[in-house]
């Protein structure tokens, strides 16, 4: 694909480092986080958020709104950068993720954090949950989406097969799913535990219409984006085959660092490895 | 004692599908939604009137869950109608997180529940679901005792916003209440006055303690019996009153002992009024498959093994 590097995707690549920046910022506040799952769908998450989802930081329950849901519930720090940047809540909360009582959680709690549609952190729930939404949606005449992000390991449960099929039998085109394929699951590769691929293949003979792109590429998550949209019969689902815990070097394609709790000198790194990409972006 | 073939019968599932479907030509938001059970479940009436309100989902409960969480957040009122273990026992973790985590209005149905999944045996009958679906909270537990409660209690269950399960009977089961019995959530039903033991049972099992209480009667033995209807939250004063005013309490119920309703009961007093319990039910055992009422016989849940408990009670 040509890339052209135009005002927005500039902009959005920026963002999607910003959102990094305040991942490390919120992890170096609570001493620990999921550093892979959260890094790897940086610029998914800025593509959604700041260009393509239609919601109102001020109205975060608007009818109209697009429905996105983060099954892969451990990653939603990512989320809660984006919603902070866009005014759902203020962004000294970042500040106090993890902190107990504190609104920003682990895993997020719908009840607690304004922009937040369903409580994820178990596996294998929010494609079930988006199936609903969007069926809801269908019935009532609604125009809006309904996006789930899911994680890669997280197909291995059942679950999301089950939804998978039901969304192809109930011609949901107004539900588009969106893989994060960093490859890697909490103890290593996904094809070293139980395989996933030819990962395409199996959402095709489960009756979606897959496009794979690079998880990192915003002009080919904004493409495929517009293209998922414009489903007419079958459901579409975009596999974005990126890096887990992307932009930072010694956390990339690090099983390691699905979960971890950094030294200090580590989070240095981090920020400034991460600064140098935004300074590269000048 | 009162011969079963005396009193007027009806099936749970029967009443429960009317009364759905009333309510559902009222309010399009109600859906119903089954695991490839709509005919077990009795629900083809429903799917043949209402098919715009009526999804078969496939053998997937977790999906069927999930799927009726997010239609609860989109302002739906979805029943999940099913065998009881395979929503509470199969698709738990999706009722405990999408359900009475995230507090939908999402409502499970449990058909067939206790002995009267009958022959098909232990795969299919919940005997353990009164136990955890009460352990999840915001979770409201619903098991009328009759066909005519049932209707009723469906009707509450529409108004009421949030997670219920709805413990049911499924074949023909006596009638204890009138056509147009009140239901309020929460509120238990005294069925009959006596002060020398309480009966407390729930679903199919208050017949019996009523059977039960009209025998002990010819012994000079007044029982009152209460209907608890729901299992959570539980009438407290009802209980504590029963703790108070008689000499004992016997608790009866189609589910383990332990966690389901003797449990339930044996916390209120224990912390309130403390009181000799007995507890009737699956004393932690597997019930064989079997004829409903043969299996009520076999593992202790009928109205002789209750005036056995009521007379234990009384040192008899």
């Amino acid at each position: 694909m040509t890339i052209i590097q135009t005002d927005k995707i500039r902009r959005l690549e920026r963002i999607a480092w910003e959102l990094r920046k305040d991942v490390v910022r919120m992890f170096a506040h609570s001493g620990t986080g999921h550093f892979g799952g959260s890094l790897s769908c940086a610029e998914i998450v800025a593509c959604l958020y700041f260009d393509v989802l239609q919601i109102d930081p001020k109205n975060p329950k608007w009818d109209g709104r697009d429905r996105f849901i983060i099954s892969k519930g451990h990653s939603c720090p990512t989320v809660y950068a984006a919603l902070a940047r866009l005014g759902f809540f203020p962004d000294s909360w970042l500040d106090e993720f993890e902190d107990t009582g504190a609104p920003l959680t682990m895993h997020p709690d719908m009840h607690k954090i304004p922009g937040i549609e369903a409580s994820t952190g178990a596996l294998g729930h929010g494609l079930s949950i988006g199936l609903g939404m969007a069926q809801a949606a269908k019935m009532d005449g609604k125009e809006h989406r309904v996006y789930v992000l899911l994680g890669d390991a997280e197909l291995q449960e059942g679950s999301v097969w089950e939804a998978i099929m039901a969304a192809a039998s109930f011609q949901l085109t107004n539900l588009i799913a969106i893989v994060d394929r960093n490859t890697q699951g909490v103890d290593g590769p996904t094809e070293e535990l139980i395989p996933l691929e030819p990962l395409g293949d199996r959402w095709r003979t489960f009756g979606w219409e897959p496009r794979e792109i690079d998880a990192h590429s915003l002009p080919e998550i904004l493409d495929g984006l517009a293209w998922a949209k414009e489903a007419k019969e079958s459901p579409r689902v975009l596999i974005c085959r990126g890096t887990k815990g992307k932009g930072v070097s010694f956390m990339e394609n690090n099983p390691a660092w699905h979960s971890a709790r950094p030294t200090h000198e580590e989070i240095q790194l981090a920020f400034q490895e991460i600064e140098e990409a935004l300074g590269r972006l000048q | 004692m009162v011969e079963l073939q005396e009193v007027a019968m009806k099936e749970f599932r029967e009443s429960f599908v009317e009364a759905l479907m009333d309510l559902a030509a009222k309010n399009r938001n109600i859906i119903a939604i089954t695991p490839d059970l709509m005919g077990p479940m009795g629900l083809a009436p429903f799917a043949k009137r209402f098919p715009d309100q009526f999804f078969n989902i496939g053998i997937a409960e977790q999906n069927g869950v999930g799927f009726a969480a997010g239609l609860a957040l989109e302002g739906k009122i979805p029943f999940v109608v099913t065998f009881s273990t395979f929503t509470t026992g199969r698709a738990f973790e999706q009722i405990r997180v999408d359900v009475a985590y995230m507090n939908t209005n999402v409502k499970i149905v449990g058909m067939a529940a206790g002995l009267t999944g009958g022959l098909t045996g232990s795969t299919h009958m919940g005997i353990e679901e009164l136990a955890t679906m009460r352990a999840l909270p915001n979770m409201t537990v619903v098991a009328p005792a009759d066909a005519n409660s049932t209707a009723a209690a469906v009707a509450a269950i529409v108004d009421y916003q949030g997670p219920v399960y709805l413990r049911l009977g499924r074949p023909a089961d006596p009638i204890i209440y009138p056509e147009d019995t009140e239901f309020v959530i929460g509120r238990a039903f005294e069925l009959r006055q006596g002060d020398d033991v309480a009966l407390i049972g729930v679903g199919p099992s208050v017949y019996q303690c009523l059977v039960a209480a009209d025998n002990l009667a010819k012994e000079g033995i007044n029982c009152r019996v209460l209907d608890v209807a729901t299992i959570k939250p539980l009438d407290e004063e009802a209980i504590v009153a029963c703790a108070r005013e008689t000499k004992g309490i016997v608790t009866v119920e189609e589910h383990s002992i332990l966690g389901g309703l003797g449990g339930a009961v044996s916390e209120v007093v224990a912390g309130r009024h403390p009181c000799r319990v007995e507890r009737v039910g699956l004393r932690d055992v597997w019930p064989p498959a079997g004829d409903m009422n043969d299996l009520r016989r076999i593992m202790k849940v009928d109205a002789p093994a209750i005036e056995e408990a009521v007379r234990s009670v009384l040192g008899r």
